[in-house]
């Protein structure tokens, strides 16, 4: 029997209405349009709720009804590829049904129900055997590179009492049947609903030990970030938080890639849905359309749905977690989901705090964030969600509320600087006020896989540049001739780096991408320059002669000229160019002879 | 429709009126409203219950006492009557006739609060517009269907720029013109007049629409209008497949009428007074340009508005290029020196502008022509800076040269004439023509083949390293 009840006020997206026996989180529908919303507090025998679709031209005196569930997602096969909204309406299907607008009152199912999936039993589940919420049931191939592991549901356990043969089965089929401990016949399928307030559980944490791989220099070599960790992108408008989700979306070494555009604008998404089933996965060479998954509320879509978003993206990331899959979620941007808090809590008329944000700001932030990390999960070995959070600071404002609650909360911060991006230094990361509490952690994986000296030449880099920081303050005083010869070639080698290395496009086809070992020999290679052309200039060298060869314009080219599979090539060209310096070397050294 | 009239009004203060003992009425409804002398007043319902209802006047509650006004709720949303006959019109910001002639008559109405576009349904803008306009088209690209806002500050010429961009803007290898939107919000009788004369002296006036809200019209129109002329431009676009410019100015006045009724309606400020959902409510309109699949026409938004004390972090432009898909920044500085038009690159961007330009849509070398130029000149003005400092003379040969640079870019590449009207491949060439002042090895963005093509003095004496010092 469903609860039925009537609308007493609307206030914009907040309505008032009274539904016995509802409860706080259920799900309700409400007016002659049938409107999504969510109760978010009772008094008395009033509910609060808030609306996930405009409320224009509803009235007081309409029916509600209570649904009796909290806000959940469908979790099975057919997620991966698509695009939904806020509270997981699939929008494409709506597209397809409805035109151009998301209209309002209608909810199709979010995973279709007519697709067949093959289905592989287990082989050593046996009926009659106990089984509990993460054993995995079977599998089912869910696109060419993702295979989706049908786990029990977390909420179920029991006595298994049978399993399907393999086969074909639509999602409304039984897979399974199982007796829980007060009699009763669960019916599994091959997806199940969770609520997306609550973390899906999970066998016990465990330590991230790899570094998520991006193919971007200044975010693998500079300042990495762990499977399984929690970072922040914050930047100005304009500044290049998008695009570098995008390219971690497009470029880093996940299983699974969830991205939620959540208070952004409708063309990203588009620009990922057009590119993305064109560019094939460095790692598999497949689609990477086929294991990446969008959450869309964008900004002018109704703004209580976007609160919900980050919440439905990180309910599906935890559910391919527990499949033992290395998830890499992106929120773009957390400072419109906080914005999407502040305006609730407005309406409520609950105290602010700071610049309007209520007081648990702070709290919900970190719970959010804590639903990254790596786990054990119960049947499916480790998996991992990788958390990365843009923020969009008022006027480029770090100290504001939503970014400097995060920074307190992620191991990873790639801030992003206006006066980069205005002189088209991208990505605009500035490489003094970003930081990564795991530098050590990945230097183990750095160090046995790609080149032992990684962590020594990263700390060179980084001290060079700051060096090159505060001579630059030098000049800017007192103009370049108070520097020694020395000192300027500090400057030619700082702007090699950030030319060389730092400065990526992610525009050009070959340099969007640079594989760990091409990320190390490129370094390695300025690096090897620079100390050489030091030596030089100690042997006497004017530091004009080497700035000027015409090697180090190609040295900042090379990133665009050779491919992550053309290392030979750029050894060679490395090659080439230390044997310039070294006739050099040998020019002068003759010269010195002769001189002396 | 049963059209309910009330005289039960409680509190009349600050714009809003409170009516009891109406039940039923909708969230959203328009409202009429008659005074004791019979005047008719306009209003929407911003808050109802079964208790009492909260209704928004744009004109206003002076003047209004609680026994003589009557109300009425007119059971629909705000709508506008569409017909092909809005082209060569003028609206107010209720969509209610403002040249004097006759109302729209259709049986076609829209609500101006429309759903949002389904992402799913949107197409990635790419086709790009020439402006004639070098700093645009060169550097920040516009595409159809995107939304690119002009950053200005009182006394710069944005009127200037965009009715430029008005009469110049066209597909190169097409003639066809735009169908042209005009939103004026709170703009001065002058400004107004300044667009209508250059609409009818261009010959377009028969393709545009036009809403204005003048200064000393009531604010509240100032909200509904962007939604009119969006609603109307809709039509244009997705019912008459027509490619739509809308002009919208200025924002600035349509935020500061936002955060006159936030305020009086209470709600909890966020910055500067504004409410926190300024954002998502510029989005609702900023959001309504673009591309739709499966339809001809296109909506290309340019909003202007005027940064209060030349502040780019002020809330307004601040929250509008945190939305739009990029932005034109016009500089004192410039205007200051007698560039027109004075577009401030450094903070420029136009973020669709990848997707437009390029092989088989402009020109093979444009995006790197284009970033090459921002990096030298960003690098030249670290020089100017330095020159400021430690005197020109004191600086190096190659410093010298970009010194050079800098003075030949805003001279002649952003500096143009109000009527020049250049076109991508002049912009390209001149482009060329300013990189040649540099040496090859100093233009790391462009590549080598580019170079050997358009490069004045590639592989001539400038190969070779740059002069040694003058002596001194
Ligand atoms: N790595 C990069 N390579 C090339 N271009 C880049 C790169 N990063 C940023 N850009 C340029 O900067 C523009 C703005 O980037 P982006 O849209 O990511 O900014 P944002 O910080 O997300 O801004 P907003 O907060 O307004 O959404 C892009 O459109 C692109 O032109
Ligand atoms: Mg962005």
């Amino acid at each position: 029997m469903t609860k039925q009840g009537i609308i007493k006020d609307i206030n914009g997206p907040i309505v008032t209405i009274t539904l016995p026996g509802v409860a706080n989180g259920e799900q309700v529908k409400i007016g002659e349009l049938g409107l999504y919303g969510e109760v978010i507090s009772l008094q008395g025998s009033e509910a609060l709720v808030q609306i996930y679709e405009s409320t224009e031209m509803v009235r007081p005196g309409e029916p509600v009804e209570g649904l009796s569930h909290p806000l959940s997602v469908e979790l099975g096969p057919g997620l991966m590829g698509g695009i939904f909204d806020g509270v997981q309406r699939p929008l494409e299907k709506m597209f397809l049904q409805a035109g151009d607008q998301i209209p309002r009152g209608v909810s199709p199912d979010a995973l279709d129900r007519e697709s067949q999936w093959t289905f592989t039993p287990t082989e050593s589940l046996e009926p009659n055997t106990q089984v509990s919420g993460g054993i995995q049931l079977g599998s089912v191939q869910e696109t060419e590179s993702v295979l989706h592991r049908i786990l029990v549901p977390p909420d179920v356990s029991g006595e298994l009492i049978e399993i399907a043969p393999e086969g074909d089965y639509s999602l409304d089929q039984t897979i399974a049947r199982v007796r829980t401990a007060d009699g009763e016949i669960r019916r599994l399928k091959l997806f199940h609903r969770w609520p997306v307030r609550q973390p899906r559980p999970y066998l016990h944490r465990d330590h991230s030990s790899e570094p998520l791989i991006t193919g971007q220099r200044i975010l693998d070599t500079f300042f990495p970030l762990l499977k399984g960790g929690k970072g922040a992108v914050p930047g100005p408008f304009g500044a290049g938080k998008t695009m570098v989700q995008h390219q971690v979306a497009r470029w880093s070494n996940a299983d699974i890639v969830i991205y939620v555009g959540c208070g952004e604008r409708g063309n990203e998404l588009v620009d990922v849905l057009d590119s993305f089933p064109k560019l094939k996965d460095p790692y598999t060479g497949r689609s990477l359309m086929e294991r990446t998954l969008l959450v869309a509320n964008t900004s002018n879509m109704p703004v209580v749905a976007r609160e919900a978003s980050i919440y439905v993206g990180i309910t599906i990331a935890e559910y391919y977690r527990d499949q033992g899959h290395d998830v890499v979620m992106l929120a773009d941007s957390t400072s419109r989901w906080a914005e999407a808090l502040r305006e609730v809590s407005g309406r409520l008329g609950q105290m602010p705090v700071e610049e309007g944000y209520p007081a648990y700001l702070a709290s919900r932030l970190s719970a959010f964030y804590e639903r990254a990390g790596r786990v054990e999960t119960h049947d499916c070995g480790k998996g991992s969600v990788s958390l990365i959070g843009a923020v969009s600071p008022p006027g480029g404002d770090f100290s504001e509320p939503v970014t400097s609650h995060t920074k307190e909360i992620i191991q990873t911060f790639w801030a992003l600087s206006k006066e980069l991006a205005d002189a088209r230094h991208y990505p605009a990361i500035d490489w003094v006020d970003s930081f990564s509490a795991d530098v050590s952690t990945a230097a183990i994986w750095w160090h046995e896989q790609v080149d032992r000296n990684w962590e020594k030449r990263r700390g060179q880099a980084l001290s060079m540049l700051a060096r090159d920081a505060e001579l630059s303050r030098i000049v800017n005083l007192v103009g370049p001739e108070a520097l020694s010869s020395a000192q300027r070639w500090i400057l030619e080698g700082a702007a090699l780096i950030k030319e060389g290395v730092l400065q990526q496009s992610a525009l050009d086809p070959v340099d969007t991408f640079s594989s760990p070992e091409k990320q190390f020999l490129l370094l390695d290679t300025l690096l090897t320059i620079y100390d050489q052309g030091a030596d030089l200039i100690e042997l006497g060298v004017p530091v004009q002669e080497l700035s000027d060869l015409p090697i180090l314009a190609k040295l900042r080219r090379c990133k665009e000229v050779y491919d992550s599979d053309q290392l030979d090539q750029l050894r060679e060209f490395r090659q080439q160019a230390i044997k310039i310096f070294e006739s050099i070397r040998s020019e002068y050294a003759q010269r010195g002879e002769q001189t002396s | 429709m049963s059209a309910k009239e009330y005289r039960t009004v409680s509190a009349a203060r600050g714009g809003l009126l409170t009516v009891s003992q109406v039940p039923g009425i909708a969230f959203g409804d328009r409202v009429e409203i008659r005074d004791s002398q019979g005047r008719k007043r306009n209003g929407q319902v911003i808050r109802s219950s079964s208790i009492e209802v909260l209704i928004q006047v744009f004109e206003g509650t002076d003047h209004l006492d609680l026994e003589n006004t009557w109300v009425r709720f007119l059971d629909t949303p705000l709508e506008i009557s569409l017909s092909p006959e809005i082209l060569g019109r003028v609206f107010n910001g209720l969509g209610e006739p403002k040249d004097g002639r006759p109302p729209v008559v259709s049986r076609l109405h829209r609500s101006i609060n429309a759903n949002a576009f389904n992402p799913a349904a949107r197409t990635y803008p790419k086709e790009f517009i020439q402006t004639g306009i070098s700093t645009i088209d060169g550097l920040n690209s516009l595409v159809r269907g995107q939304k690119l806002p002009i950053f200005s500050a009182s006394g710069l010429p944005h009127n200037r720029l965009a009715a430029q961009i008005v009469r110049q803007a066209k597909l190169p290898d097409e003639e066809s013109h735009f169908s042209i939107v005009f939103a004026a919000m709170g703009v001065s009788y002058s400004d107004a007049r300044f667009f209508q004369e250059e609409f009818a002296s261009s010959g377009v006036l028969g393709n545009v629409v036009m809403f204005i809200n003048m200064a000393d019209d009531p604010p509240v129109e100032r909200l509904t209008l962007p939604r009119m002329a969006l609603t109307a431009a809709e039509y244009l676009a997705f019912d008459l497949d027509r490619h739509v410019l809308v002009v919208m100015t200025d924002i600035t006045h349509y935020a500061e009428a936002l955060r006159e009724v936030a305020t009086a309606k209470g709600d909890v400020p966020a910055r500067k007074g504004y409410p926190g959902y300024l954002y998502s409510d510029l989005a609702e309109i900023y959001e309504r340009s673009g591309r739709i699949k499966d339809r001809h026409g296109s909506i290309t938004l340019v909003p202007v508005l005027s940064m209060p004390s030349d502040d780019i972090t002020h809330p307004i432009p601040d929250l509008t290029g945190y939305i739009t898909e990029g932005q034109i920044v016009l500089s004192r500085e410039l205007h200051n020196q007698g560039v027109y038009p004075p577009v401030h690159i450094s903070p420029s961007l136009s973020r669709l502008m990848k997707d437009g330009i390029g092989k088989d849509f402009t020109r093979e070398d444009h995006p790197h022509v284009s970033n090459q130029l921002y990096a030298l000149y960003a690098r030249a003005l670290e020089t100017r800076n330095l020159a400021s400092i430690i005197g020109a003379d004191e600086l190096s040969a190659r410093d010298q040269r970009y010194l050079k640079f800098a003075d030949a870019f805003e001279k002649r590449f952003v500096a143009q004439g109000e009527d020049e009207d250049r076109s991508i491949v002049e912009t390209l060439n001149l482009a060329w023509e300013l990189l040649s002042l540099l040496p090859t090895t100093a233009l790391t963005r462009v590549t080598e083949t580019e170079m050997a093509k358009y490069h004045r003095h590639a592989g001539s004496e400038l190969q070779q390293p740059v002069q040694k010092e003058p002596p001194a």
